[in-house]
């Protein structure tokens, strides 16, 4: 839990100065109310900017495989060529213990949005649910949805839909 | 007269005919593309001031956009002196073809203020229907034009004012796989645009307060969707729910004090409730499922919401404090979306059957109807009269728009937007 204030603060530091030069991350141990938003206001540190990892992320894809498991229509189930591209994350995760993974669940457009949003937490869940059967600590393991706001694939066909049903697993500090 | 009232008539058979329902298994009613026979109204040029004619466009265009009258003017009907506002020479508007006739001036106050004095007339029973006098900063004389239309329009119709009110939606950009999503505000008729963030997040489903003055929406942090309240004067906003919790599809209750809102966790997705200004959220439903788009029925003692409890998406009803959940929707197809009508007598839904449509249904579920043939139109909003809704229609590999339509059938109308346009949630009356 430590590390996780740390992370949050050196996170602020760079959203605060507005810049993107890294600052050597400040011990904090205070409670959550410490962080600052752009209003000044107390931000909780899950609130905080997660900084993606460009680097980690392409070799996570070149030793696992994928970063992305995909669904059928409507469905969170995961078959059995996600649980393999899941089982080799795991493995990668498993060998690179200093970050974390934020499991973010998609959705193709033939979805109402907010029921997208459930939708693609569901999945983002199938995933991490697997992943924590793998043996990944449950504490480096995020989930959220995107519901259909960010497919990857613009075409209003099924290929496109197939490409957008998915949880990828982003690595993230 | 007679004029008058027989379009009172064809305005209100849609709603009546709703009234009855219970009982008998739905039958889905396709209404779409429907034709008023129309009133036509004469809005000529209003002397005096130099923003008269302006004026006057606005009502034209107002009452166009209604969908039953055809407006006549301000160019190419005769022009009056401002004495004739209140006593027009009725023959000479006779000859136009005009049922009815809009006049009025506008005048300049002590205070700097201006008012719109506003005159409806029966041309063809020579007679005075209406009139009401609108004071506003000078800036903002487009409300007074507003005002004046909503009076023509109730009187003529019998239904509640609309026209004076604002949409807030998204305003989309860029392309699909990075799209720009801000917040943006304006007149029911498009003028008056602004936006109310700045586009670094993505936001989605922004909803008025009962007020008019907050907005509720979700917005992406943290790479997670999270409920914000927004006070739209100030630009000051807040998390509704602290904590990193995936939260979004919030509403407000009818009283403001409350937000009634999703929450996502370990794969099941509930509707909690919490005060407008924090507190501890309090839980609704606990079925396994997504249980999203809550909306409160107008008296605040009932939310409707859609569920996939029961193996697909469909319509509840649930008293407000979480009690007494019943399936409501039992047509063909999935249903999604729910809003209660201001009024309460209708609840507005999209219905998935192959295409996406918008319908409104009895709060029992009875006499559905589809209002619209779009590929893809969803999350309707009512205007404060319950008379018209407005949604979300995305074109197939296109581009994605507002739209309103009346629910007494009839075509529907595209909103003005300098953009791309998603989520419309239409304002209050203005005051």
């Amino acid at each position: 839990m430590r590390k996780t204030f740390v992370i949050g603060a050196a996170a602020i530091a760079i959203v605060v100065s507005g810049c993107a030069k890294r600052t050597p991350p400040p011990e904090v141990t205070q409670p959550p109310a410490e962080a600052v938003g752009p209003n000044g206001e107390a931000v909780n540190p899950a609130d905080v900017e997660l900084q993606e990892l460009p680097a980690q992320q392409a070799d996570m894809i070149a030793k696992a495989g994928s970063d992305t498991v995909y669904f059928g229509t409507d469905e969170y189930q995961l078959d059995v060529a996600a649980k393999a591209t899941l089982a080799a994350q795991a493995r990668w995760l498993l060998a690179n213990t200093n970050v974390r993974a934020s499991i973010e669940g998609h959705c193709d457009e033939r979805g109402t949005r907010e029921y997208n949003m459930a939708l693609g937490e569901r999945r983002a869940n199938a995933a991490k649910d697997f992943l924590l059967s793998q043996g990944v600590p449950e504490a480096r393991l995020l989930v959220t949805s995107w519901g259909k706001e960010r497919p990857v694939a613009v075409g209003s066909n099924e290929e496109a839909w197939a490409q957008n049903r998915r949880a990828v697993t982003v690595l993230v500090r | 007269m007679r004029r008058s009232l027989t379009l009172l008539a064809l305005l209100l058979p849609a709603a009546s005919a709703l009234a009855q329902d219970e009982g008998a298994p739905p039958v889905e009613v396709e209404v779409v593309g429907g034709q008023n026979s129309q009133l036509t109204v004469a809005v000529p040029e209003m002397p005096g001031q130099a923003i008269g004619r302006s004026i006057s466009e606005v009502i034209a265009s107002d009452l166009r956009s209604t969908g039953g009258f055809t407006p006549i003017g301000p160019s190419g009907v005769p022009t009056y002196g401002q004495a004739q506002a209140a006593s027009p020479a009725f023959g000479e508007w006779r000859s136009t073809g005009a049922g009815a006739l809009v006049t009025g001036y506008v005048e300049p106050r002590a205070d700097g203020r201006v008012t719109l004095a506003c005159y409806l007339h029966d041309v063809t029973a020579g007679r005075l229907l209406a009139n009401q006098g609108f004071t506003v900063a000078q800036a903002d004389w487009r409300r007074a034009a507003h005002k004046c239309a909503d009076l023509v329009y109730s009187r003529l119709s019998g239904q509640g004012a609309f026209l004076d009110t604002r949409i807030v939606y998204v305003a989309e950009s860029g392309p699909k796989t990075n799209r720009v999503k801000r917040i943006a505000i304006m007149d029911s008729d498009g003028s008056n645009h602004r936006y109310l963030t700045a586009g670094k997040a993505v936001v989605t489903m922004p909803r008025f307060s009962p007020r008019g003055d907050r907005l509720v929406y979700t917005g992406m942090l943290a790479r997670k969707p999270r409920v914000f309240v927004l006070d739209i004067a100030s630009g000051r906003e807040r998390l509704l729910v602290p904590g990193g919790a995936l939260t979004f599809a919030p509403r407000f209750s009818p009283d403001g004090r409350r937000i009634v809102f999703s929450w996502a966790n370990n794969g099941n997705t509930d509707i909690y409730v919490i005060g407008a200004d924090g507190g501890t959220p309090q839980r609704l439903t606990s079925a396994p499922g997504a249980d999203t788009s809550p909306s409160y029925s107008p008296d605040g003692t009932r939310i409707v919401f859609e569920s996939d409890r029961g193996g697909t998406q469909q319509l509840y009803v649930m008293n407000a404090d979480g009690t007494g959940q019943r399936r409501i929707s039992f047509g063909a197809g999935r249903y999604a979306s729910p809003v209660w009508s201001p009024r309460g007598d209708l609840i507005a839904f999209t219905r998935i059957a192959g295409s996406f449509n918008i319908g409104v249904m009895s709060p029992s579920g009875g006499s559905p109807k589809i209002l619209t043939d779009g590929w893809q139109d969803e999350g309707p909003s009512w205007a404060p009269n319950g008379q018209f809704v407005m949604f979300n229609r995305i074109a197939r590999g296109g581009g994605s728009s507002l739209y309103a339509v009346p629910i007494s059938g009839g075509v529907a109308r595209r909103m003005p937007t300098p953009q791309d346009g998603s989520d419309p949630s239409w304002s209050p009356l203005q005051s």
